[in-house]
């Protein structure tokens, strides 16, 4: 069993709690405007565009394949810049005993793994696999998900995982569809079933007020999640849009400023939650 | 005492001079560099052969260094007194009776500190503050000691005038270090220099967590391994200055330092450089530590008559002498390249087993070195990664790997280096600012803390990419204070132009964010 790695992130302060390596697995199922790493997004076709415009000469074609090496990437990102496709050549196809070996050089210098995308939940077998050998170690696991795929499905997956970061990315389905191309209901019965569970870590939400009414929406997903704080204290993370990396086509929305922020922040706090972060 | 030429005292007078004029000096600051002037003159000691050409030329030849402790040294480099022995039986020289609560207590240490000598003028240590306060924390109510905490804090950095002044707090929490770290969070002061000793399981977490919190607005504390120092030291050990381990109630006679990469100049090839140019240069240090040593403890009087010794605040039995290097990495790397080898420290495998080698020949060496006077430390010198001097160019601290070349992955980083921490009792360290995003997880810095001393790490710092205090090698600076002095204003703290000197020789503003 493989899976096409985008990335691996030795240290990572920001995918979750304490120091964690962050794994990301190239493809998603979705397609959120304001995407910031939008060349994770489909697998390489192939086609080689990418090959001539490399000045390092780092990728070659090899059939209907690009080779990549990492030797001599200088990490420039013409390739994916070019990319006509939402990918990138630099993945590679890794089993979940290959990304191990990866992260274990980091113990014990963290306390876990993440993984994340992409949608890392198109490949819940990996992930099971994947945390079974992190877990073995002492290595706590987390999913960072966009909540599409429901985890109802994947009890034994959930069996070794540590906790999940969830994406609301709004609370009403037709933002949600506007957002993403697709619908929410399968995000928030995720969102409930692994609060019950205490398997939610953190819910997200990226803030947009050019794309939908950020405000309402906080005020109608605290409404809805509060209930579940008493099984399950998660932190609720408010994340301001920002152009960097975004396609170009999507790249115009304002930035919401800190008091917008805050007023969010009021929002949620009146709800009764109390680990907030605003970053 | 030889004599010297009238050349060299007219050199000097003319030296002297330029001190009383300069405009960027404080008095205080003008009235010390003269009493170096003073010493220079001197001509006491009893030098081994051979020292002259390694030590009295260019810094691009120079194989070994003394630091600016002078010809004549009236007292030991580096003094750790027994604070809690002075707040428990008062002073008789210094007429102070045993104080009964916190504003006794912190007047009286604020009296002593300008009591305590050392190669700065400024005391090196100013005592391992929780515990020396923790007694008298509750004699007030909470909001008082938290006022008077931060006053006290404030008239050290305001007094202390050099920020190789080091206090110590850990590895328990008490209520007085919790508000120590607060003030400190807030004040944003470069004095004191402060370590945490932390010891994972002994220390808490949420002690520690308030350390971090502490660190990425101040700078400070930094981290120190705990269980490595006691292992080695005793439980009586400090941090002061840099980060020196040295011996409570003792200190350090002297600080000389090897400059690694100017000796390999020196070596035809690496078996010449092991064979004879390092102990060669090992053997004329040790012995030129050895006169600087006797002359304080047969010569200069310093433990038959100051107070500190007089009154049992400070033992001669219990200093050591710090055998100090700088530039394992152009060591290595010269070495190579005159090999005709590839490789560079901190990158390959093979060079940096050369760095391990020559680190252990170095360790053997002082392993068998004796001097009668260190008695606390088995009769050797202790080794001790020097951080730099100001104008050092193309000199690397210690064993670190140069600023610039750092490996991509921290993870990388800090492997590399835990091959290196173990051999220096008396002091190494590393630096990494961080970045801003990680204020919303100090849990982060924690894990790198403890994974670094499960890895035999010694001792860490870190500070906020976007800190106005930051560290330059070991010791702090402001930012702000720095411009100052750029722009040709007078600056209170003397280590303010070695930061100064650091950030335009030494990158000290180009590390790798993490």
């Amino acid at each position: 069993m493989k899976a096409a790695v985008n990335r691996i992130i030795p240290f990572s302060s920001v995918d979750g709690p304490g120091n964690r390596t962050a794994v990301f697995l190239q493809g998603c199922n979705i397609n959120c405007k304001y995407c910031h790493n939008p060349e994770t997004r489909k697998l390489c076709t192939g086609c080689g565009l990418c090959v001539d415009r490399c000045p390092q000469g780092a990728l070659e074609k090899d059939g209907a394949r690009v080779l990549f090496d990492p030797e001599k990437c200088v990490q420039c990102d013409t390739c994916i810049h070019v990319c006509p496709h939402d990918s990138s050549p630099r993945t590679l196809e890794m089993t979940p005993g290959e990304v191990y070996e990866k992260v274990k050089k980091q113990i014990p210098f963290i306390r876990g793994i993440t993984v994340s995308g992409g949608e890392c939940m198109l490949q819940p077998d990996f992930l099971e696999e994947l945390f079974r050998l992190a877990a073995a170690d002492g290595l706590t696991t987390l999913i960072d998900s966009n909540g599409t795929i429901p985890f109802s499905a994947y009890p034994s997956l959930l069996e070794v995982t540590d906790g999940v970061m969830l994406d609301i990315k709004a609370f009403h389905a037709s933002d949600h569809v506007r957002i993403t191309d697709v619908s929410n209901e399968i995000v928030l019965e995720n969102a409930v079933y692994l609060a019950k569970r205490s398997k939610l870590y953190e819910v997200r939400a990226v803030i947009v007020p050019d794309l939908y009414d950020a405000e309402e929406s906080i005020r109608r997903m605290g409404n809805f999640l509060a209930p579940y704080l008493s099984v399950n204290e998660f932190r609720v993370k408010l994340i301001a849009y920002r152009p960097m990396g975004v396609r170009e086509a999507y790249s115009h929305y304002a930035v919401p400023d800190q008091p917008y922020l805050h007023r969010l922040e009021d929002i949620l706090k009146a709800c009764g939650f109390h680990d907030i972060i605003i970053i | 005492m030889r004599a010297i030429s009238m050349e060299r005292v007219e050199q000097t007078r003319e030296n002297i001079l330029d001190i009383i004029k300069s405009p960027v000096l404080t008095h205080e600051q003008k009235v010390s560099n003269m009493a170096g002037q003073a010493d220079s003159l001197m001509e006491v000691l009893d030098l081994p052969e051979g020292l002259d050409e390694l030590l009295n030329v260019p810094i691009d030849r120079k194989c070994i260094c003394d630091l600016a402790e002078g010809h004549a040294p009236v007292r030991p480099r580096y003094i750790i007194p027994d604070y809690a022995k002075f707040l428990k039986e008062g002073s008789e020289f210094l007429q102070l009776a045993p104080p009964t609560d916190l504003y006794e207590a912190l007047n009286s240490l604020l009296i002593f500190y300008k009591h305590v000598p050392s190669v700065t003028n400024f005391p090196v240590y100013v005592g391992q503050l929780d515990e020396l306060l923790e007694p008298f924390i509750d004699t007030v109510p909470e909001e008082q000691a938290k006022k008077l905490i931060r006053m006290f804090l404030v008239h050290v950095d305001r007094t202390v005038l050099d920020s190789f002044s080091h206090a110590n707090i850990g590895p328990k929490a008490t209520k007085a270090g919790y508000l120590l770290l607060e003030a400190e969070k807030e004040l944003e002061q470069a004095v004191p220099n402060l370590t945490l000793k932390y010891e994972e399981g002994v220390t808490e977490d949420a002690f520690a967590l308030a350390a971090v919190e502490c660190a990425l607005r101040s700078a400070k504390p930094s981290f120190a391994n705990h269980k490595m120092f006691k292992k080695e030291l005793t439980e009586n050990y400090v941090i002061a200055s840099c980060y020196n381990g040295l011996a409570l109630g003792g200190g350090s006679y002297t600080l000389c330092r090897l400059i690694l990469g100017n000796i390999a100049k020196r070596a035809e090839n690496i078996k010449d450089f092991k064979e004879k140019q390092l102990p060669y240069v090992l053997d004329i240090m040790a012995r030129y530590m050895d006169a600087r040593v006797a002359f304080e403890v047969e010569e200069s009087g310093f433990f038959k008559d100051n107070f500190l010794a007089k009154e049992g605040f400070i033992h001669r039995d219990r200093f050591t002498a710090m055998y100090g290097l700088v530039g394992l990495a152009e060591c290595v790397n010269i070495l190579l390249e005159k090999e005709g080898r590839s490789g560079r420290f901190g990158h390959d495998e093979a060079a940096n087993d050369l760095g391990v080698e020559i680190m252990d020949l170095i360790d053997a060496f002082n392993q068998n070195h004796v001097n009668p006077y260190c008695e606390i430390t088995g009769g050797h010198f202790l080794l001790h990664a020097q951080v730099g001097l100001a104008d050092d160019e193309h000199v690397t601290p210690g064993t670190r790997i140069p600023i610039g070349e750092e490996p991509e992955e921290l993870i990388d980083q800090l492997l590399v280096l835990s091959r290196f921490h173990k051999y220096f009792p008396s002091g190494t360290g590393d630096i990494f600012p961080i970045d801003i995003t990680v204020h919303k997880n100090p849990e982060y810095v924690l894990d790198i803390v403890k994974g670094s001393f499960r890895k035999d790490l010694r001792y860490l710092s870190f500070y906020s990419s976007d800190s106005d205090v930051i560290r330059v090698t070991g010791y702090l600076v402001k930012r702000s204070e720095m411009d100052k002095l750029a722009s040709g204003m007078a600056v209170l703290q003397d280590t303010t132009e070695l930061g100064l000197g650091a950030s335009r020789n030494g990158h000290i503003l180009q590390r790798k964010v993490r």
